[in-house]
């Protein structure tokens, strides 16, 4: 069977269904009595199943039907939940996460995971010897799941009760799809033709709709009230090719009532989601609802009502570049009908400006993606390395719905991994240490995500050691980062950040989450290739703060465009607090640095003629100078330029492979008449 | 006009004019010949960066080949040209006096570079070839635009 097409939608949605699983397992851990949550994991759990199955990924499914068993047992209450079992469970969707990339890098997803397996199997038959009833497994997670994955609410069960007065009868029925069958939805066809000839069919899991759209994997559920006796429905469905078993199982309407309304937690739970007046699929929807809340925008799959496709990301890629080049245009058009001053032009020119920033406001937040996908996998990763370090951290995440351009996303993953494994190694001490300093035993590190003007805001607070300055600066001068007379002048920031430089690492011992001195600078390199920047504030004894401010998009920016001889600069809007004009008088010295006074702050002012060596005709010596405030975080600067020339939206380029690092300019635009602009990096201007 | 070498296994380069020789690319390696036009200083680079250009909707930095080889500008005029070369992902244009001609080289023309030629350019040849009374210099481009990094 042809799978590749379907290769990619199988990869998203396993990595979805298997961000559920740790999302669930980790809640589970909380609550181990909740069965509603076991529920969620099994039914993720299972659909990754027949998926892998379906598309031939034979290891993926054995292991995923093995951890099944155990959530099987769980639920049914033969197995307790304890840690050690969360951890094996654990293990297991880790295995599977590998599995899934693995595929998705274009291998065969095949893993050793016997070990794995023998304890999974383990924990399964420790159980099973009290039961017997294990054995005949395979049947009996059949029914089990016949009986589980139907759900009525009160209008069928009034339907079922009903057609039971007059003589009718109600069956489930159970088809089960050859592997290989291609056609799923034609069989589908055939199978309700069939059954509508007989009698009705009440309801489907899942929905019709889902079916026909082939949105399940091999099995189905149908209610069915009839009069014909149940062997006849199934050699009579079983005659539909490709069809390869039938159940059909008599269902008494009392005992449906009863389960729909009885005590048990899970019934409750799935009860709630049966109040919605859409038939919704029991299968889906509990395991929708409580991701819902967190996610509203995510998880297309179960939600009819939001419509989505899929785009591959290199059509919104090549949609960009096309827009780039309208918005070149729109610039050259607006240049051209202001030199003119012709009404009618310059209206027209207006419109389209209006209707293109519309055109840009939507084709950059198609490109927009909630942090939460990042951010999602981090709880699993500071769980297993708490237990791996032997110390209590409670991971807080706050704004995981803040958007990113999907660029950035893709980038910022395994900064993040870099420094909340720092945090947690270096940070975060050990509960005894903690004790002792009267802290509580328990950690904390907070991810934040926010936006603030142009950019979004991540930042990674512990409440930690912090990070020791004389500790730092003796590493940092014995590997030779820095000298020791630069070491006693440095400002406590400073110091900081020199933990972000290669080559280093405090820890006193070496250990495997981190320490290797590899991190942090890629951490940081990373980012600033992406035009933005990171800082740390640190309290020794406190905690640490790391903060990263990133471009909120990565390819059109608002920039205020200055002149200076001849040339023209462009400085992004988002770092500008404010310009002006100032006399030459109000100019004083401190040092040898000129400084002004800018609303009662001391500014110093950076003459971007002298800084870019712009060549000079003639010395002009004006008694006003314009000047741009601009700021790096707290600190601020003050750019003079000849004049002001105004705002504008630019497309932000590279400067090419070959002028990489060149100091202050961070980019290039092409203007209105063509000409190239460099764009003042303001970060590099403020020390 | 190349008739004789037409049976002879050949490089079709590009000719082109610094001072008073004559230099020769690989014509795979150019991705096209541009009159000069607008270009925007790039602050803090070295001299002979003459700064980048917008060439259609792409930033493409430019290099003043007289400059990068010390040899003495005359300055620019009518048949100053900038050639657009392509290496390895990267784009470069070269200022030269003059590319008038796309010429097949017979391979067993080119020589090594002789071992005096007298002059800083010495490192960037990769080789001469005599065409009949013309000398030309073939440029090694990997080390003319190394050297920057």
């Amino acid at each position: 069977m042809d799978t590749n097409q379907y290769l990619e939608v199988f990869i998203d949605e396993s990595k979805e269904h298997l961000q559920s699983c740790s999302e669930s397992l980790l809640e589970l851990e909380k609550n181990p009595e909740n069965l509603a949550i076991v529920n969620d994991i099994f039914r993720n759990a299972h659909t990754l199943k027949g998926m892998s199955a379906t598309m031939g990924f034979e290891d993926l499914a054995d292991l995923t039907h093995k951890m099944e068993n155990v959530l099987d047992a769980i639920r049914n209450d033969k197995i307790k939940v304890t840690p050690e079992i969360l951890d094996v469970v654990f293990e297991s969707v880790d295995h599977l996460e590998e599995m899934v990339n693995d595929i998705a890098s274009g291998g065969d997803g095949k893993k050793d995971v016997i070990a794995t397996v023998e304890l999974l199997k383990k924990i399964e038959l420790g159980e099973a010897l009290n039961s017997s009833v294990q054995n005949n497994e395979v049947a009996a997670t059949t029914n089990v799941e016949a009986a589980a994955l139907l759900e009525y609410d009160d209008f069928e069960l009034t339907v079922i009760q009903q057609s039971q007065e007059q003589d009718f009868m109600t069956y489930e029925i159970a088809v089960h799809l050859r592997e290989d069958c291609l056609l799923k939805a034609a069989r589908v066809y055939m199978v309700f033709e069939l059954l509508e000839k007989m009698g009705d069919v009440i309801k489907s899991s899942p929905s019709v709709d889902k079916l026909e759209e082939e949105q399940f994997d091999n099995d189905f559920y149908i209610a069915f009230v009839t009069k014909e006796p149940a062997e006849d429905i199934e050699k009579k469905l079983l005659k539909v090719s490709e069809v390869d078993r039938v159940i059909v199982q008599s269902i008494d309407h009392q005992a449906l009532a009863k389960a729909m309304h009885g005590p048990t937690e899970q019934a409750q739970v799935e009860q709630v989601v049966l109040e919605q007046p859409q038939q919704e699929v029991v299968k889906i929807a509990p395991a929708d609802a409580p991701a819902a809340k967190k996610a509203p925008a995510k998880n297309g799959a179960g939600h009819a009502t939001s419509k989505t496709i899929r785009v591959n990301i290199e059509r919104l890629d090549i949609l960009m570049n096309l827009f780039e080049e309208l918005v070149i245009d729109r610039g050259r058009l607006q240049s051209i009908a202001s030199e003119l001053n012709h009404s009618e032009l310059n209206e027209t020119v207006e419109r389209m400006s209006r209707i293109s920033g519309d055109l840009q406001n939507i084709i950059l937040t198609m490109r927009m993606v909630p942090v939460e996908t990042v951010f999602n996998r981090f709880p699993k990763m500071v769980r297993q390395l708490t237990r791996e370090l032997n110390k209590k951290v409670n991971l807080e995440i706050i704004g995981a719905e803040t958007e990113l351009d999907r660029t950035v996303i893709d980038e910022i993953g395994d900064p993040l991994v870099h420094l909340i494994r720092n945090g947690l190694d270096h940070g975060v001490e050990s509960p005894e240490v903690r004790r002792a300093k009267g802290k509580p035993e328990e950690g904390t590190i907070v991810l934040r995500a926010y936006h603030s003007g142009n950019h979004v805001f991540i930042e990674l607070e512990d409440d930690g050691a912090g990070i020791n300055r004389e500790k730092v600066l003796s590493k940092a001068i014995s590997k030779g980062v820095v000298s020791k007379e630069v070491a006693a002048s440095m400002t406590d920031n400073q110091v900081n950040e020199l933990i972000l430089s290669s080559g280093f690492s405090t820890a006193d011992v070496i250990s495997d989450v981190s320490g290797r001195g590899v991190g942090l600078d890629v951490v940081k390199s990373t980012i600033e290739s992406l035009g933005g920047n990171i800082t740390i504030e640190s309290t020794e004894g406190k905690g640490s703060l790391f903060s990263i401010q990133l471009p909120l998009t990565l390819s059109i920016i608002s920039v205020m465009l200055v002149e200076i001889e001849k040339e023209i600069y462009a400085i992004p809007l988002s770092s500008i607090i404010e310009t002006s004009i100032i006399r030459s008088s109000d100019i004083m010295n401190a040092h040898n640095q000129k400084v002004i006074d800018f609303r009662g702050k001391v500014v110093p002012l950076v003459f971007l003629e002298e800084i870019f060596e712009v060549p000079r005709n003639e010395t002009a010596d004006d008694e006003f100078h314009s000047v741009v405030i601009v700021r790096k975080g707290e600190k601020m600067a003050g750019l003079v330029v000849d004049s002001f020339i105004g705002q504008q939206e630019i497309v932000l380029k590279a400067l090419g492979n070959y002028l990489t690092n060149v100091f202050a300019i961070s980019g290039a635009t092409i203007l209105g008449n063509g000409k190239v602009a460099l764009i003042v990096d303001c970060n590099a201007l403020i020390k | 006009m190349m008739a004789n070498t037409l049976d002879v296994e050949s490089l079709k380069v590009i000719v082109f004019q610094l001072a008073d020789k004559e230099y020769a690319i690989p014509v795979n390696q150019v991705q096209g010949i541009e009159k000069t036009m607008h270009i925007t200083r790039v602050p803090k680079t070295p001299r002979y960066v003459k700064g980048v250009i917008n060439l259609r909707g792409v930033v493409t930095p430019i290099i003043d080949l007289r400059e990068r080889f010390d040899l003495n500008t005359s300055g620019d005029n009518d048949s100053t040209r900038i050639i657009i070369i392509s290496l390895d992902e990267m784009e470069v244009g070269f200022i030269v006096d003059a590319a008038n001609d796309v010429m097949d080289i017979p391979k067993e023309s080119i020589e090594p570079q002789p071992e005096v030629v007298g002059s800083l350019e010495e490192e960037f040849i990769s080789g001469v070839a005599k065409v009949g009374k013309r000398l030309l210099i073939l440029l090694h481009l990997d080390k003319v635009l190394n050297t920057l990094k």
